[in-house]
């Protein structure tokens, strides 16, 4: 558990802890951030996925053809895991099939294809602008009903965050945006501070932490100094300049950052005390509680120098990438191959086709051109140079993780800590000999995790398996028994009734005999004829 | 439109691993020009002939283990163990030596074990670690330096020394050692083992032939260190080398030799004389910095460095050989996963 | 006298030998699984017999005699592996005889040809298949192991064996072997 007061006081007199490793990649965040944020034209269709949160997915609730209004719920389910999605605007739904989906591998998932009317006319849930003298659980039911879950990466459900089991010391505000190329939370900053601030009033309200954290990035200072504005007369919350290495953003890092405590291995972050939201969470958070709007937009960084126009934008959920990039003016004689990035260059995925659809963590498209981010060649071997072991954030030892995931020695991998490694990247985009050393270690995690849901599995068929087999023998052994007993029953009941039953017993076999016999006497005499 | 996948991260420091070999080749200019100016023309026709053995050597064995030949000589590996290698033997060693050690660097230790990357000894002191047991007249081969040599002699004759055995007016090597008293002139390191078997103190060693020219002590050979340095602290400020290997090393021979001089001042040499002599300073900027064959943790790049350090000045001053620096690199290989395993970090969350 | 002291010397210390060994036995005594036990732990429990035994114990039971470790298919190479490393042998490739490695998959019934004579719920091994007599019958798709036992029972061949697809959640990063897999370059 970190002391508050302390780290409070550390922060006022500008003491900042450092984790080891981290990297400098180049910023490029000028390409984009010069701009506001663009309001853009609806696309011509909409394919909103129906899960885009860790967790469960809801159960659909509309039907083809149905007319459905802005922020309309397309999904409910009673699980506390699942987050419904909204139409993104008001229109037809045309489809509930499987779209290829934003993920790294492109499967096709269950979507809900909606064409807009073009009226965009919004069903606004009941204002809670007395959120101050509201009970914490319809707040969350609220956070909840409009969808949010955490918008800057991982997409973990906000109302079960922020419904803590334990004391929270302090809330941190992530303003880091870390990545390079990325400044969706910087330019939310920028415009939108005051209703970040209104989203933090009301976690603060939920949570009642006993302080909270901004922390932002030193190469954003526009964004600081209108969240300095925002809250200057909050004495609540303090607002810290972090200096710039990647990846500061991370959870784990930033709290080390900050309080210079460690979020233990096997734990979260609330186990210190700690509870960590991005920018853009609060945002919606406020537009949810004190504007009835569920989460239909976001903003989207769109990048890169194979654009001719970068700039942020709002992006309703669901709108094809292929919008996005018309509106970024995309040129993509610019690129080798075409190549689409969603998220960052360190962390961020290449999307399988321009019908991918924006979703609720996508927080930008990078389009590199054939210069930017050319494509790896070929990976050399290793030559032990230790540079990723510099590099690493979390203070692992990527070569030994390397051998033993390319072996995989999983086992081995596992005693160097594998899952503790976050995938930022660090080490791969240090190593000399270019060596995809993440895409080694996600393989490793997903084959690790695949092996022990198989084991899983095998052990809950073995189990049936036994029990079928003792079932059987149950039977069996109950049938015989059933049989023996009715085999002594009738015994008993012959020795019981004495030689009266023998008698007629015996006297029935006598007289089948003689009927027999007589047969047997009658053919003799025909054939004798 | 489909679009092409490709893995995070998706962008890269622009530094391959060719790039970094050259870096290492580019910054032992300096010591060779000081070698060359020095000890003659030798020195240079070593490293060419070393390289040449090495490249053909790496090629072919990366074409019979079906390889892709033209991908692995472009990362400069073989080249660089070759130029290490030529660097350290004498310059008017026969040519047939240089060829053998760096076919046994590039064939036996680096390929034999699965190539770059993979082999546990440092190929170029293993090679000449092999030489030194095998060949160990040759390898002590070492002309005075030149200036203080009676005869001088150009390129040709260092050509012809290398080839066959005499220079082009007909001397042969244990004539050109003859120095200005006629009492063979070995490397100063040689001088002052042979002088304190002898029943000499260190500081009479001093004052022998070798050291009583106007050049002061080894002159030569401190400024082919100096030079090293030089070299050494380019790599170190171009971030190519870590820091801790290098410098522990030279403390470890600090300490040592710091030591074993306090202790019995007259047996043992100063701690100038150990960091200025033989190998120290070239081996601790680019033998001991090799990361194929050394500790990949800082702590353990620190342990490895002091150990190399040690062992360096503890064989020179009992051991049977003048210099110890390949000894010593080649014991402390062994034992680098030993090193590796206790001295790993402390993984983010979890308790030391 | 002396060779009195010398056998007192060499009892005693037979003795105490004796009770160290005998303590240690004891206080250091491995707690290890039967080898079945460990073997039927190292096999995939789809129950299938293609291996020539009613289930994955019997089997076990076979291996830990002497069988062959190389009989099952469901297991693959990496079962294969699993045990020659258990067993202490080397690894062979998985015998032909009993089929092949296949990808994974579970059983579907195609319910409206479905006439509800219970001989699938019968062969089902674990019991994954729920139904009555003259109703119709379906598969738990979670519990199912793709053992293939209820096809061939199937008097109206309803029965498919369905290719379990990856979904987001149990897509493998594979390296670049298969559609929609990113691409990148090893070297071997």
């Amino acid at each position: 558990m970190i002391d508050v007061e302390q780290v409070i006081t550390q922060l006022n007199q500008g003491q900042l802890f450092e984790y080891s490793g981290g990297v400098h990649p180049p910023q490029q965040k000028s390409l984009s951030n010069t701009t506001p944020i663009n309001t853009i034209p609806e696309p011509e269709v909409l394919y909103i996925p129906v899960k885009q949160h860790i967790g469960t997915q809801g159960s659909i609730c509309v039907t083809v053809g149905q007319h459905v209004a802005k922020g309309e719920a397309l999904t409910q389910s009673s699980n506390p895991f699942a987050v419904p999605v909204h139409a993104s605007t008001s229109g037809t739904i045309r489809a509930i099939t499987p779209h290829p989906s934003a993920h790294p591998s492109g499967i096709p998932e269950m979507t809900v294809t909606l064409e807009p009317d073009g009226h965009a006319q919004w069903q606004l849930m009941p204002l809670l602008s007395d959120y101050m003298h509201l009970e914490r659980i319809t707040l969350l039911e609220r956070i909840c009903q409009a969808g949010i879950s955490g918008l800057g990466g991982a997409g973990f459900p906000t109302h079960l965050k922020s419904n803590p089991q334990k004391p929270v010391e302090c809330i941190i505000i992530n303003g880091i945006e870390c990545e390079p190329y990325i400044t969706s939370d910087d330019r939310i900053m920028r415009e939108h501070a005051w209703q970040i601030k209104q989203g933090i009033d009301i976690l603060r309200h939920i949570i009642k932490p006993k302080h909270i954290i901004i922390a932002i990035e030193d190469n954003k200072p526009q964004a600081l100094d209108a969240l300095k504005t925002a809250c200057l007369e909050d004495n609540g919350i303090t607002i810290t300049s972090v200096p710039t290495k990647y990846p500061s953003g991370g959870e784990k890092q930033l709290i080390q950052v900050l309080t210079g405590a460690e979020v233990p291995h096997d734990g979260l972050p609330i186990d210190i005390g700690c509870l960590m939201y991005n920018v853009g969470t609060c945002f919606a958070i406020a537009d949810a509680v004190l504007h009835g709007k569920a989460l239909v937009q976001r903003v989207v960084t769109l990048t890169g120098q194979a654009l001719g126009h970068p700039q942020n934008v709002w992006a309703l959920l669901g709108t094809p990438i292929s919008h996005l990039l018309n509106i970024a003016e995309y040129e993509p004689s610019k690129q080798q191959a075409q190549k689409v990035i969603m998220g960052g260059p360190m962390m961020g995925f290449t999307v399988a086709n321009d019908t991918v659809p924006v979703v609720k963590i996508t927080n930008c498209l990078l389009v590199p051109d054939k210069q930017e981010l050319p494509d790896i060649e070929d990976e050399r071997a290793c030559i032990r140079c230790g540079l990723c072991a510099e590099a690493c954030p979390a203070g692992l030892l990527p070569q030994q993780l390397f051998w033993h995931s390319k072996a995989k020695e999983y086992d081995k991998a596992q005693a160097y800590n594998l899952d503790a490694c976050i995938e930022c990247g660090a080490c791969a985009y240090v190593c000399p000999s270019e060596i995809p050393l993440v895409h080694y270690y996600r393989k490793a995690k997903t084959d690790i995790k695949h092996i022990a849901l198989e084991k899983e599995k095998s052990e809950k068929a073995r189990v049936r398996f036994e029990t079928r087999q003792a079932r059987l023998l149950a039977d069996k052994q109950a049938r015989e028994e059933k049989h023996r007993l009715a085999a002594e029953a009738r015994k008993k009941s012959m020795d019981n009734k004495g030689n009266d039953a023998k008698d007629k017993i015996a006297a029935a076999l006598a007289r089948a005999k003689a009927k027999r016999a007589a047969a047997q006497n009658n053919s003799s005499t025909d054939s004798d004829k | 439109m489909q679009f092409s996948l490709s893995s995070s991260p998706h962008n890269r420091v622009r530094r391959d691993t060719g790039q970094v070999m050259r870096m290492v080749g580019y910054a032992c200019i300096p010591g060779v020009l000081a070698q060359t100016w020095f000890f003659g023309w030798g020195t240079i026709i070593q490293i060419a002939l070393a390289m040449i053995t090495a490249v053909v050597t790496e090629a072919t064995i990366l074409e019979l283990r079906k390889k892709n030949v033209s991908r692995g000589i472009r990362d400069y590996s073989a080249v660089v163990t070759a130029l290490l290698l030529g660097i350290c033997l004498p310059p008017l060693a026969p040519w047939w030596l240089v060829v053998i050690g760096t076919f046994f660097s590039i064939a036996i230790v680096k390929q034999l074990y699965g190539g770059l990357g993979f082999n546990m000894f440092n190929p170029a002191m293993t090679g000449y670690v092999v030489l030194l047991i095998s060949f160990p007249i040759s390898m002590s081969a070492w002309l005075p330096v030149q200036s203080m040599a009676q005869t001088s002699f150009g390129f040709f004759d260092a050509l012809s020394m290398i080839f066959t055995g005499f220079t082009q007016t007909g001397y042969n090597l244990a004539q050109l050692q003859l120095g200005i008293d006629g009492i063979t002139q070995a490397t100063p390191l040689d001088a002052v083992r042979t002088g304190l078997l002898s029943g000499m103190t260190y500081s009479e060693t001093l004052s022998a032939s070798i050291f009583s020219s106007d050049w002061g002590w080894s002159y030569g050979w401190s400024s082919v260190a100096l030079a090293y340095l030089l070299g050494g602290l380019v790599l170190l400020q171009q971030r190519i080398i870590n820091w801790q290997m290098p410098i522990s090393m030279l403390f470890g021979v600090i300490l040592t030799a710091g030591f074993l001089s306090m202790l019995s001042p007259d047996q043992t040499g100063s701690i100038t004389y150990h960091l200025l002599s033989g190998a120290v300073m070239f081996g601790a900027f680019f033998i001991v910095t090799d990361p194929v064959s050394g500790s990949t943790t800082d702590k353990g790049r620190i342990i490895f460095g002091l150990l190399i350090g040690f062992w360096t000045v503890i064989i020179r001053t009992y051991g049977g050989y003048p210099d110890a620096v390949a000894f010593a690199v080649v014991i402390m290989n062994i034992a680098v996963p030993l090193i590796d395993y206790y001295t790993q970090p402390r993984v983010y969350g979890h308790k030391s | 006298m002396t060779l009195l002291t010398a056998l007192l010397i060499i009892g005693v210390l037979a003795l105490i030998f004796g009770a160290i060994l005998g303590y240690s036995a004891i206080k250091f005594k491995v707690e290890a699984d039967p080898l079945v036990e460990q073997i039927d732990a190292l096999l995939p429990q789809t129950q299938c017999g293609q291996c020539g035994y009613p289930g994955c114990k019997p089997y076990a039971q076979a291996i830990a005699n002497g069988d062959e470790i190389n009989k099952c298919p469901p297991g693959g190479d990496a079962t294969i592996k699993n045990l020659a490393d258990l067993m202490g042998v080397e690894p062979k490739p998985l015998d032909g005889d009993h089929g092949v490695e296949d990808v994974k998959k579970v059983a579907y019934i195609r319910e409206a040809e479905c006439i509800g004579c219970t001989k699938c719920i019968q062969a089902c091994p674990v019991d994954a298949i729920i139904g009555a007599s003259k109703q119709m019958h379906t598969v738990i798709i979670d519990e199912c192991t793709g053992c293939d036992l209820c096809v061939a029972p199937c008097p109206v061949d309803c029965i498919d064996m369905v290719p379990v697809a990856p979904t987001t959640q149990t897509w493998q990063w594979e390296l670049g072997k298969g559609v929609g897999d990113i691409p990148i370059k090893q070297v071997q």
